[in-house]
């Protein structure tokens, strides 16, 4: 069996509502390492350990990376609270470390944690003894300052988890404890980067994309459902809507002038995931636009698309510049998908030069030749649902 | 229904192709290399089949290598040839397909040149262009049968006979992979030292292909082990598919007439699309020496994706000449090479020996209908502009 103990950060700032945010982040854990064999999963105070059968530690670790909500993981040996048992595993331990990474042959330090206060030795005689066997075994000097290798021993009553590995989590907060939100998903860099954000902070999502056959292929819908998987990998999205558009660009298209076209599918868009908030019971609508990006995300058309959204809009990436924007999506793990070659819907209807600054007015105008609420609300209605 | 026009890409296998990969995999499962019955029988059937593609080419079987594909064949040709050269420069046609242009391109990091052959305007490269294009040191070029993307045939018979004239002593690799079986093709008087064939263009499995290496002609294998295929192809042999691709090239050749039938129905489709739609043209000359199987046709101001899906809407398959205007897209070497703009597009409709006359109507009516559908809808933007 391999010991994953795994660290959470601001959890501790939620006064009152700790327990909340602690079972939300149990349930979370659980999520993640389901199907694992042997996986368990149990919170003794201040930590959530996770077990798994040693075969499944790489993956296991592989996963809980992806939990929001905690700070940082080290998989662990797990052993019975004796002292020679304890000083055999920190050798172990930090023979493997330094064979991973040599540079940590420079310098180590124990550092012993004893929540069990009936175990023999205390704290500071735990670091001396391991550090002698740790020293003797490695000939790695000690420095107690700045160490290069940190071996961590923990002492609980039923246990002792011994580890020289701290791998990052991504912090946060649990996902789902924010409430839920649409995501408006496309095929693009952005938006996938937004729903992540809104994800570490709590947000639990429904992804909703546009598909314009023939004008967006197979490929294309399969991009964006590649997209949503690897987001419900990181627990930030469960399902994905996939909502036919291409009757309703048409005849946007055709409704003004074409400089107003870009404008006028965000709005219905923003119309389609208000209904869907309202059916799925979301409280926002969290979009990857970004200011100034391209055209229809100036100050002027961002509050033309806005007006129409009867819930919260939120926007993760509106200061984020597009190196910060593709660093991240490159982190997560949606940037190699996104640059995928195949047409998303946003990008065929688009007019050569789209209106920067849209007077709502003729926004309003060209709309008022559709009958908007009902083209939403039958968009919305036969919407393709995925359970991912 | 389904009017399957992308037969450049991947032609169906066909039902005895089938049957004699499923006997293969069934019955022949031994090893050819085993010393006992099985083995033999196994070794039998492997004979067969490089007699079969032999047959096809007019060659002798044992000018036969088989390999995974074609791109290995024009790899073995191209880099097997170099790696025994002595000269450092190699030619290609600057429209090859990137399995020759990227393994010739490979080259240059070792120390070689590059020489890169451009085609006229109607997608050919002349004999004396390449001739011209040669130094003292050339001692490897590549130029292909037939353009895979608008189907133009290249000189290569003419070429291998200036190369003779000329007394050039050099290795000349044809990608023969649009050959597809509806080529009059003769090895013996092509003047060529390698041809890469495709099993999947010729109605046979993917995975397989053949070298034919004229007798005489050297080249050093891409890797070594357990030196089969005559030591140029290490590895056990891939026997239900170089089986199924023997069946495929017995095929071709019981039907050698195949491809003036295909020529028609490709010069039917062109005329049907030219008389309904009134911005299409054909992307080089009609009268250009072309392959029977390749109608590439331009429709001025359309990007090619949308048109391809709107076309997949009504049943008809057919693959874009590459030079979409989507903003990812790589513009195609090949429609650059003979000045067609990206804002363009440019569909391949590639046919089969199993294409019919109804689906050629099918397939016209459906390219009018698209086209009405996207240029209602689509208006023309300069590439690169953004959303």
């Amino acid at each position: 069996m391999t010991t994953i103990l795994c660290r959470y950060g601001e959890l501790f700032l939620k006064g009152g509502n700790r327990h909340i945010f602690l079972q939300a982040l149990i349930n979370n854990v659980r999520a993640a390492v389901r199907g694992l064999p042997e996986a368990k999963v149990s919170s003794p105070h201040g930590r959530v350990v996770v077990s798994v059968a040693d075969q499944a530690r790489g993956e296991a670790c592989t996963r809980l990376e992806r939990v929001f909500g905690l700070v940082s993981i080290s998989p662990a040996a797990s052993l019975a609270p004796d002292i020679d048992a304890i000083c055999a595993a920190a050798v172990a331990e930090a023979q493997a470390a330094v064979e991973r990474n040599p540079e940590l042959r420079r310098s180590f330090k124990i550092e012993p944690h004893r929540s069990n206060k009936h175990f023999p030795l205390q704290s500071h005689e735990i670091a001396c003894r391991a550090g002698d066997a740790v020293s003797a075994a490695t000939g790695i000097p000690v420095d107690v300052h700045q160490p290069a290798l940190r071996v961590g021993i923990e002492v609980a009553t039923q246990a002792a988890h011994v580890f020289a590995e701290r791998r990052p989590a991504p912090g946060g907060l649990p996902a789902g404890v924010s409430g839920r939100a649409v995501l408006l998903l496309s095929g693009g860099i952005d938006s996938p980067v937004a729903g992540w954000l809104a994800a570490k902070r709590g947000l639990a999502q429904e992804a909703l994309t546009f598909h314009s056959p023939p004008f967006t292929g197979e490929k294309a819908k399969d991009k964006v459902i590649a997209l949503a998987r690897q987001l419900a990998r990181w627990q930030a999205v469960s399902t994905l809507w996939i909502a036919g558009f291409t009757d309703t660009q048409k005849r946007l298209r055709g409704a003004g002038r074409p400089e107003l076209a870009v404008v006028l599918y965000r709005r219905m868009m923003v119309r389609v995931a208000d209904l869907l908030c309202e059916r799925e019971g979301c409280g926002a609508i969290v979009t990857g636009e970004n200011l100034g990006q391209v055209a229809s995300q100036t100050l002027t058309n961002m509050r033309n698309i806005e007006i129409v959204a009867r819930h919260l809009i939120l926007r993760p990436l509106v200061t984020y510049d597009k190196v910060e924007t593709t660093a991240l999506a490159r982190r997560i793990g949606t940037y190699d998908i996104s640059a995928l070659p195949f047409e998303d819907c946003c990008s065929l209807f688009v007019p050569a030069h789209p209106a920067t600054a849209a007077r709502l007015s003729d926004v309003e105008r060209a709309e008022a030749t559709l009958d908007v609420a009902k083209e939403a609300a039958d968009i919305a209605e036969q919407a393709e649902r995925i359970v991912l | 229904m389904i009017v399957y026009l992308d037969n450049a890409a991947s032609a169906p296998p066909l039902p005895e192709v089938l049957a004699a990969v499923t006997h293969a995999m069934t019955d022949l499962y031994a090893n050819p290399s085993s010393a006992h019955g099985l083995g033999a029988a196994a070794a039998r059937a492997l004979e067969q089949a490089r007699g079969e593609v032999a047959a096809l080419l007019r060659a002798q079987p044992s000018e036969i290598v088989f390999t995974c594909g074609g791109t290995e064949a024009n790899a073995l040709g191209l880099l097997g040839a170099a790696a025994l050269a002595r000269g450092r420069h190699v030619v290609v046609s600057a429209i090859e397909h990137p399995a020759v242009l990227r393994s010739a391109e490979s080259l240059v990091s070792r120390g070689w040149q590059l020489g890169k052959v451009m085609p006229a305007p109607d997608g050919r490269v002349s004999a004396e262009a390449v001739l011209a294009s040669l130094h003292p040191d050339t001692a490897v070029l590549a130029v292909m049968l037939a353009n895979n993307e608008i189907g133009t045939l290249q000189p290569v018979a003419e070429i291998g006979r200036a190369l003779r004239a000329a007394g050039r002593k050099l290795h000349f690799h044809v990608d023969a992979v649009q050959f597809a079986g509806l080529i009059p093709l003769d090895v013996e008087t092509l003047g060529a030292d390698s041809l890469a064939l495709s099993g999947h263009k010729l109605h046979g499995p993917k995975g397989t292909g053949a070298l034919w290496l004229r007798k005489g002609a050297r080249v050093a294998p891409l890797w070594d082990g357990g030196r089969q295929e005559g030591g140029l192809r290490s590895g056990t042999e891939n026997l239900p598919g170089w089986v199924g691709l023997g069946r495929a090239a017995v095929l071709c050749r019981e039907n050698l007439r195949a491809g003036q039938q295909v020529a028609a129905l490709r010069d039917r489709l062109e005329s049907l699309v030219m008389e309904a739609i009134p911005r299409a043209t054909t992307t080089v000359p009609a009268a250009t020496p072309r392959a029977p199987h390749i109608a590439s046709l331009r429709l001025a101001g359309l990007p090619a994706e949308p048109l391809l899906h709107a076309l997949e809407a009504r049943g008809v398959f057919a693959s874009a000449g590459a030079a979409c205007s989507t903003r990812a897209h790589e513009p195609s070497h090949v429609l650059a090479a003979i000045g067609v703009g990206v804002e363009d597009a440019v569909l391949r409709f590639s046919l089969s020996r199993l294409t019919t006359e109804s689906d050629i109507k099918v397939a016209a009516g459906a390219l009018r209908e698209a086209v009405d559908e996207i240029a209602s809808v689509v208006e023309v933007r300069p590439r690169g502009t953004r959303p």
